[in-house]
């Protein structure tokens, strides 16, 4: 219903306990942009040039894509199990619970039914 | 492309239901085409005569302001239901003339198969998203608010686009009777038959619009009663305090978020590859048409227990409030909702064991849905020893509440049966499917809403039901389903297919005669319905319960006025114990002047709703004729209402406490000077909504 | 000091922001939740990928078509957006001034354009090839999985848009605020699902 006052001001309060989240919480983001980019990276580089057996570059690419996952949801959304509110943890189970099923669910179906039909 | 395309893109004369009947008057063309015509000029009359009594009666800007823009669950909750009562007309109408049709369909009948497959298709189609999830999710937007002691849902004005999007879907299907026609591919719209390929015409598209409109709403509609769920239980409500029904509104709220998912990829690659030419579901080019099966029932198995769950929770309050007695075994009823739900995503492939796929999923999937009727066998006995001991008043929501308790037991019995792969090979897709699902969902469901209709109508409209018609209603539908459906199990195992529109082997005969007698039988209970409902209003002094109580009942919605203020309560309640209201009247502590009282917030009403709800219908319609300037029009409107809806800034408004206290004052001297009345005088004149309630000798 | 219960995924304001801080949690919590029903969807949609990824119908596969700089570039480009977006979501914690919020907040549309712009690159170069969705189930698979994903980005950047010309109307205030958060789930969550399509679909397929 009302502006906020002046246009360029945002709400706040100085502190010290202000400074030292604002450094954690920076840092936050820089251990995820650097981990992001070496869980990147290094999956690139193995496609792009290497006499690793593919099977192996599979599982690497695969690890690192679960790792780098957990990397933003931890440094980029500031998730943590152990602090997060039981609801957000619930939800998140839950959905990779039905992820699993459903996705698993699909591929094992459908590539028993593409093995039946050759 | 020529003006006259550009701006009727596939329309032509052919899609009026008559045009086909007056250029080729074939016999079969006539019989059918009367029937199309006159079922279109229905919806053109409806609607003319309902716009014709709004604008007569001047009711427009009330229709507006007081229900069209509503952010108001209760307001929401009942345009919902009217919704579906709308809806439920239009399909029983539609399984009526399918019973006709096979009564007599040795040898032909009257009915071509091309109406006949329309029908079934939308027969389906609407029973499932327009009549049932609208009958749903009206009821628990109605009531569940008011069972944990909040104000709203969390997010009232999507909760209004819910409500605008499920309308267009049912809009979409209902302009198909006028123009072209819907699908003849089931209300699961199997590809390939329903490619391009296979059918090129509007049938297809009315349905997977109609379909996506829907799904979108009851989405959003899951998201909004979870965490309303969530996040606005009253102070004191912990999870195992919350009456049944709103667990099961929980369980039900979490199968909608993930299974909608699947239904709308399923729906939405289906359009790509009849609108661009993917290949998803072809017959050729790599296409997997057994995908969408997979991704269908992903979403259709869940679906069901969307469906069902929430009448199970009315149940649970029905026996308890009905019996007296507090609901036996809560916690179990609650793990058993729980089970339900999470196992309802583990045995999608019972829809389709004959499809081709290995025995040992057959056999893992199989093991997976004989699993899934414990659980219900638990609620079962829960149910009834709630009964056992219990002071029973056979009321009309106990009346669906004990055939529920039989009936459905049956059609459980035959889910086991079908559950057995190599039992199902013999049945699937015969009338025995046909009967088993329609044994859990009208025993089942649709008895679980229509007693939740006679429960809280009382409490939404501060009068009774006529219960003389509701005992009409009843004993029509339950004959009319046992007469309807009972022989469809014997025949479908001599061999019936469903989906058939003639026959030739006359043993069938008799058990179609049968039937048919069970579908004049649900018409006339359907008619007894809305009797009821025309007696009842004119009788609204006489059976009237404002002060709030007329069942002496347990949790916290009867705690209030009927019809509830919009804020719903002056204070938010504080809560010890389950069955809260309950607690209150035995300890005398019900019907209390609060410490204080405090401005209120709340929402104001929004255009979006409507306006979402109108810009889908046409963004569908668009897209169904090939439209497309109408279709980038109504998704730039419906883009740019969003868009300026995020600048609203104005959204909310204040009910000063001095008003919210004179409402208060004014109940609690209605409820001074109303005569509480014993259970025995329940159906009286004499009860107004307040329950003689006698402090118990025990605990229980 | 940190938090002993995080009530909400995503950067909380604190207490800062109490306009913005009551109320958080419960429109938080529903978009995240709004956020895994997608996940749900992506996810089918890469299940479908699996299992149409050798139905190339005699036509050209991942291999023929997929350029492994452009996705690394592209890749670059998400992955910093997300992090200036981190930056924008701290200047509007901790700032005074909107200024660098506004900055920080372009930069990201600016990377996120950029995002943008490659992919649609890519997917004509694909279509010149004569590789269009239509020639294949395994081209219908990816051309509806990626193009999602992209459409899900191309909306983000509306939305900033439309916050920033709110902000420009408004100054920061609280529905601002709670938009620059969700958007900030939204951002950081599509970042997530393309780590998921450069591994599975680009990666996967190249090797």
């Amino acid at each position: 219903m009302s502006r906020s006052s002046g246009g360029n001001h945002i709400a706040g309060r100085p502190s010290d306990d202000l400074a030292a989240d604002y450094r954690r919480e920076l840092r936050s983001y820089i251990y995820g942009l650097g981990l992001a980019l070496l869980l990147t990276g290094v999956p690139f580089g193995l496609v792009y040039g290497s006499a690793i057996p593919a099977f192996w570059i599979f599982i690497a690419i695969g690890v690192f894509a679960l790792i780098q996952v957990i990397v933003h949801v931890r440094f980029f959304l500031h998730i943590d199990p152990p602090r997060q509110k039981a609801d957000d943890l619930h939800l998140m189970l839950f959905s990779a619970l039905i992820l699993a099923l459903m996705a698993g669910g699909t591929i094992w179906i459908l590539a028993n039914l593409a093995s039946r039909m050759h | 492309m020529s003006l006259a395309h550009f701006i009727f893109g596939r329309l032509t004369p052919d899609d009026l239901p008559f045009w086909q009947m007056l250029q080729h008057p074939t016999g079969a063309n006539i019989v059918n085409g009367i029937i199309a015509t006159t079922a279109g000029a229905i919806v053109v009359l409806g609607a003319a005569v309902t716009v014709g009594l709004i604008t007569r009666y001047g009711k427009w800007r009330l229709l507006w302001s007081q229900w069209l823009t509503s952010v108001d669950h209760k307001r929401i909750g009942i345009m919902y239901i009217v919704l579906s009562f709308v809806m439920l007309t239009r399909a029983v109408i539609e399984a009526v003339l399918m019973r006709t049709q096979q009564a007599f369909g040795l040898d032909g009948g009257f009915l071509s198969p091309n109406h006949f497959a329309q029908l079934f298709s939308t027969h389906g189609t609407i029973m499932i998203f327009f009549m049932a999830m609208p009958f749903l999710t009206g009821v628990i937007n109605y009531a569940m608010p008011l069972q944990i002691g909040a104000r709203d849902v969390s997010f009232p004005v999507m909760n209004s686009i819910s409500l605008g999007l499920t309308a267009a879907g049912a809009a979409l299907v209902m302009v198909s009777l006028d123009i072209g026609q819907f699908s003849t591919g089931g209300w699961s719209g199997y590809p390939p038959y329903t490619e391009a390929a296979f059918n090129p015409g509007v049938g297809p598209d009315y349905w997977i619009w109609a379909l996506t409109l829907s799904s979108l709403g009851s989405m959003m509609t899951g998201i909004n009663f979870a965490v309303t769920i969530y996040k606005r239980r009253t102070c004191g409500m912990g999870f195992f305090r919350m009456p049944l029904f709103t667990w099961t509104a929980l369980c039900t709220s979490i199968l909608m978020i993930f299974a909608m998912p699947p239904l709308t990829v399923a729906t939405l690659l289906l359009a790509l590859d009849r609108y661009l030419g993917f290949h998803f579901f072809t017959n050729g080019l790599g296409g997997n048409m057994m995908n969408f099966a997979n991704l269908f029932w992903l979403f259709g198995h869940p679906e069901v227990y969307i469906l069902i769950l929430p009448a199970f929770g009315v149940y649970s309050e029905v026996f308890s409030t009905f019996s007296g007695k507090v609901l036996y075994g809560y916690r179990s009823l609650v793990w058993a909702t729980m089970a339900i739900a999470v196992l309802s995503f583990t045995v999608w492939v019972h829809h389709f064991f004959t499809m081709g796929q290995s025995a040992d999923i057959n056999a893992v999937f199989g093991v997976a849905t004989m699993l899934i009727g414990i659980p219900t066998g638990v609620k079962v006995y829960d149910w009834l020893f709630t009964m056992y001991r219990g002071r029973v008043r056979l009321t009309v929501p106990m009346i669906y509440a004990i055939a529920f308790m039989m009936l459905f037991v049956i059609g459980g019995l035959s889910g086991i049966v079908l559950a057995n792969p190599s039992v199902d090979y013999q049945v699937h897709n015969t009338l025995f499917l046909v009967a088993h699902f329609h044994n859990m969902l009208i025993p089942g469901l649709l008895f679980g809403m229509l007693a939740a209709y006679h429960f809280w109508f009382p409490k939404a409209f501060g009068f009774r039901l006529d219960e003389r018609w509701g005992m009409i209603a009843a004993a029509c539908w339950i004959i009319g389903f046992v007469l309807a459906f009972f022989p469809l199990y014997a025949v479908g195992l001599l061999g019936f297919p469903r989906r058939t529109v003639a026959y030739f082997n006359p043993a069938y005969v008799p058990y179609m005669r049968v039937a048919l007698v069970g579908a004049v039988f649900i018409a006339a209970a359907l008619g007894s319905l809305f009797v009821q409902l025309w007696i009842s209003v004119r009788n609204r002094q006489a059976y009237g319960a404002p002060a709030g109580d007329p069942w002496d009942g347990r949790s916290l919605e009867w705690a209030t006025p009927s019809p509830p203020p919009e804020y719903n309560f002056p204070v938010l309640p504080e809560v010890t114990a389950r069955d809260a209201f309950t607690r209150a009247k035995d300890s005398g502590a019900a019907y209390q002047i609060p410490a204080q009282f405090a401005d209120i917030t709340i929402p104001k009403n929004s255009a979006l709703g409507p306006v979402l709800g109108a810009a889908g219908a046409l963004i569908g319609f668009g897209l169904v004729w090939y439209l497309w300037w109408l279709t980038v029009a109504a998704t730039a409107a419906a883009v740019a209402a969003i868009i300026v809806r995020g600048f609203a800034r104005d959204t909310e408004k204040v009910i000063p406490a001095s008003d919210v206290e004179r409402e208060h004052m004014r109940w609690l001297d209605l409820v001074a000077s109303t005569r509480a009345v014993s259970r025995l005088r329940e159906l009286d004149a004499a009860n107004t909504g307040l329950a003689a309630h006698a402090i118990p000798e025990t605990a229980q | 000091m940190t938090e002993k219960v995080i009530y909400h995924p995503g950067l909380r304001l604190g207490a800062a922001h109490p306009d913005a801080h009551e109320g958080a949690e419960e429109l938080l919590f529903g978009f995240w939740v709004f956020l895994m029903s997608d996940a749900i969807v992506f996810g089918l949609l890469f299940a479908t990928y699996a299992s149409m990824l050798h139905s190339t119908a005699g036509g050209p596969g991942p291999k023929q078509l997929f350029d492994i700089r452009s996705i690394f570039v592209e890749t670059l480009a998400l992955l910093l957006s997300s992090f200036t977006y981190g930056m924008a979501s701290l200047s509007l914690k901790y700032g005074r001034r909107s200024g660098p919020l506004v900055a920080w907040l372009c930069v990201t549309l600016a990377l996120g354009l950029v995002f943008l712009g490659l992919e649609v690159h890519d997917f004509l170069s694909i279509f010149h090839q004569g590789a269009g969705p239509t020639h294949s189930g395994f081209l219908s698979a990816f051309f509806g999985l990626v193009p999602l994903h992209g459409l899900h980005v191309f909306t983000g950047c509306v939305w900033m848009i439309a916050l920033m010309a709110q902000m420009a109307v408004y100054g920061v205030d609280r529905r601002v605020k709670l938009g620059l958060l969700r958007l900030g789930l939204f951002w950081h969550f599509l970042d997530i699902v393309w780590v998921a399509i450069f591994s599975v679909v680009y990666l996967g397929g190249l090797t």
